[in-house]
């Protein structure tokens, strides 16, 4: 058992952060509501109690999995590139301008209007990227404001170029329906865009834990100088991880236009990027374990959700529960007194043993 | 004459700036202080909320202004506390710790925010206070600088005087020389015996002091109210105003200036429907570039093998260590 536990002890902390993030909503909640037991039933349960809930869950994993994978590929190399959410909405906008603006048959239309939206996201991670690499410039900032100029550009491109004048509200020009990814449950509003995200996050671990570049990123990642005098180019693998990660996070941004809404809809940044940082710390930047991270939070907003409907607390609940599961899993020191006092258990165990037999 | 230009060079327009200017160069103020102490706040923006948030809320339950102020005052400091908590005593990475305290505030707010109004959108229905605005004698009835610089909120003065407070800080007391050994070289500061752990404490507590000041002014100054996400990235918008400015206070009240500029014109702008987004976007552009330029020139003055010359760390070092061995004496 305690051997399971030193094994497993990083999942197990993330488990037990995870716990302890629920039993105080569960309180909060009986503390709040006058009917606590139906709405703790809601909470927890309510997403499965309908169809349509149930696939809200599943869509709206979707970009926070490219997100997540995205943000996962940067921190791997230490870089705390904070940019996916301005890749993810540069790039849609980007790709809706020319998806809009060209003509093609179907398939090849879905191809090129990712292609230049994950081109978009590249260019976008690239900057800070080259910044870092090259002359040491802190890519938290530099990534910080390429999200606001992202914004800003997104917004001037659709508002002034793509804006759909008979449209009551300000959002782009439908796309041609060549561009549009197929459904995939009829009667939901489900769309291949959670396949494309589940397909990027296991490109994601293939190429982080199976190529020489996701080696390089993880050796650089792990020590730096340890990484430049076993021979790595770092220059080339911090750039390299940051142009990956705006790449993975522009094409998610489509996938959303595409799939979604058919247009580019967001007056306001929707904040998976900021989405992708809460998914990639509970995933620990493991691109698999992502994918689950991201439905959890998808199924705690979602329950969030029918909580705030069917009873008497807001939504909110969840976005302070995100943060103390958060914080719990990023402070190091949270339970490893616990693990210290296992490791030196176990080291007395052995000790015995070996003098048992000698 | 052009509107557009009839509007900037308005005294309205000078005045619109310094209102603009105040609740991101507090904030910046905050952010600067953690950078000298080499842990990076960028928790502002959730700071900012919690003190904005408590002052509306003890204003409207007290009628006191100065409970009101003590109340964001322990809001901004308390956060600042926690994260300083998660980062130094349960090793978190500080980044990482500030997005969830960021996003905790968020919730947060508006969870208790619909809890004592049953709304989620803002406080309107509460009666809170504002601080008060204030006319200064002599100066209000000089032309042009009158109308500019006299009545504002009392909270637009304090952001000014808090350059100078923060230069006398940093540069003329023990703690603030701390502050920067400990920024500059954590290891040379610890065999001179400076606890490193207990001035970043300090450090980040001061850092929700002055985020606290930005908040407050936010929801009892600049408006009358607390609204959900209020702040609005200004405490985003802060740390690029702490970069652009270098961390040294008279850069900053620039970069703050600047900040404000953009964003006053991009109000009147949009009233003439002209697109705003591409001026808005000007001061972040600024910022990267003002951000390559000067880590591209501590680059070369690397490469050219100079000494570079890093906001006194020697001379902080030595006079840190002269303080301490006189002390033994």
């Amino acid at each position: 058992m305690e051997k399971f536990i030193l094994k497993y002890f990083t999942l197990i902390r993330t488990l037990i952060a995870i716990l302890v993030g629920v039993i105080i909503s569960v309180v909060l909640i009986y503390i709040i509501s006058e009917t606590p037991a139906y709405a703790l039933k809601q909470f927890l349960l309510g997403p499965l109690l309908s169809k349509s809930r149930l696939a809200n869950v599943i869509e709206n994993a979707s970009p926070i999995i490219f997100c997540g994978v995205a943000i996962a590929i940067a921190f791997q190399a230490k870089q705390f590139n904070i940019g996916a959410e301005g890749a993810l909405f540069l790039s849609a906008a980007v790709g809706t301008a020319f998806a809009v603006s060209t003509h093609m048959p179907a398939f090849f239309h879905i191809i090129l209007v990712l292609v230049v939206a994950g081109l978009t996201g590249a260019i976008w991670g690239w900057v800070p990227g080259v910044l870092k690499a090259k002359w040491g410039a802190s890519e938290l900032v530099s990534s910080l404001m390429m999200n606001y100029v992202a914004y800003f550009a997104g917004l001037y491109l659709i508002n002034s170029h793509f804006r759909d004048k008979d449209a009551g509200f300000l959002v782009s020009l439908r796309l041609p329906e060549t561009a549009w990814l197929p459904q995939l449950i009829p009667g939901t509003r489900l769309h291949i865009g959670i396949l494309l995200s589940i397909i990027f996050a296991l490109l994601g671990y293939y190429f982080l834990y199976h190529t020489t570049s996701g080696y390089e990123i993880r050796t650089t990642g792990n020590n730096a100088k340890f990484a430049k005098f076993g021979g790595i180019n770092v220059v080339k693998v911090v750039i390299l991880s940051q142009v990956i990660s705006g790449m993975v996070a522009g094409i998610g941004g489509m996938t959303e236009v595409m799939g979604l809404h058919h247009r580019f809809n967001w007056q306001n940044s929707p904040g998976y990027g900021w989405d992708g940082v809460i998914v990639a710390i509970i995933g620990r930047n493991h691109p698999i374990l992502i994918i689950f991270a991201a439905l959890f939070l998808s199924y705690l907003r979602v329950g969030s959700q029918v909580l705030n409907l069917m009873a008497d607390v807001p939504s909110e609940l969840v976005a302070v529960i995100q943060a103390i599961i958060i914080i719990l899993i990023t402070a190091e020191a949270f339970l490893s007194q616990w693990k210290y006092r296992i490791t030196m258990k176990q080291a007395e165990l052995k000790e015995a043993g070996n003098e048992s037999i000698a | 004459m052009n509107p557009l230009l009839k509007s900037i060079l308005s005294t309205g327009f000078g005045y619109a700036i310094l209102r603009v200017m105040t609740p991101i160069l507090l904030p910046a103020l905050g952010v600067a202080i953690s950078e000298l102490a080499g842990s990076v706040n960028i928790a502002l923006e959730g700071i900012m909320l919690m003190a904005a948030f408590f002052g509306v809320i003890v204003s409207a339950f007290t009628g006191s202004l100065f409970l009101a102020l003590l109340a964001g005052i322990a809001a901004g400091v308390i956060t600042g506390a926690i994260l300083a908590y998660f980062h130094l005593k349960l090793k978190a990475d500080i980044i990482l710790a500030a997005i969830a305290l960021n996003m905790f505030a968020s919730g947060f707010t508006i969870f208790m925010l619909y809890l004592f109004t049953g709304d989620k959108g803002s406080t309107s229905s509460l009666k809170s206070l504002v601080f008060p605005e204030i006319q200064i004698p002599i100066l209000k009835s000089i032309p042009v600088l009158g109308p500019i610089f006299s009545g504002h909120n009392i909270l637009t003065y304090i952001a000014l005087l808090a350059v100078p407070f923060f230069y006398i800080l940093v540069f003329k007391t023990p703690l603030g020389l701390r502050i920067r050994a400990v920024g500059q070289n954590p290891h040379a500061a610890e065999s001179v015996g400076i606890n490193v752990n207990r001035i970043k404490f300090y450090a980040l507590m001061l850092s929700g002091l002055f985020g606290a000041f930005g908040g407050l002014y936010l929801s009892m100054g600049y408006v009358s109210w607390f609204s959900r996400d209020m702040t609005a990235g200004r405490g985003f918008i802060a740390i690029a105003a702490s970069t652009l400015g270098g961390s040294m206070p008279m850069g900053m009240l620039w970069s703050s200036l600047l900040f404000g500029f953009v964003n006053s014109i991009a109000i009147y702008i949009a009233s003439l429907e002209i697109p705003s987004e591409l001026i808005q976007m000007i001061p972040y552009l600024i910022t990267i570039i003002a951000l390559a330029v000067f880590s591209i020139r501590v680059q070369m003055k690397k490469k050219k093998g100079q000494e570079v010359r890093e906001l006194y760390t020697e001379e902080a070092v030595q006079s840190v260590v002269k303080d301490i061995s006189a002390a033994d004496e």
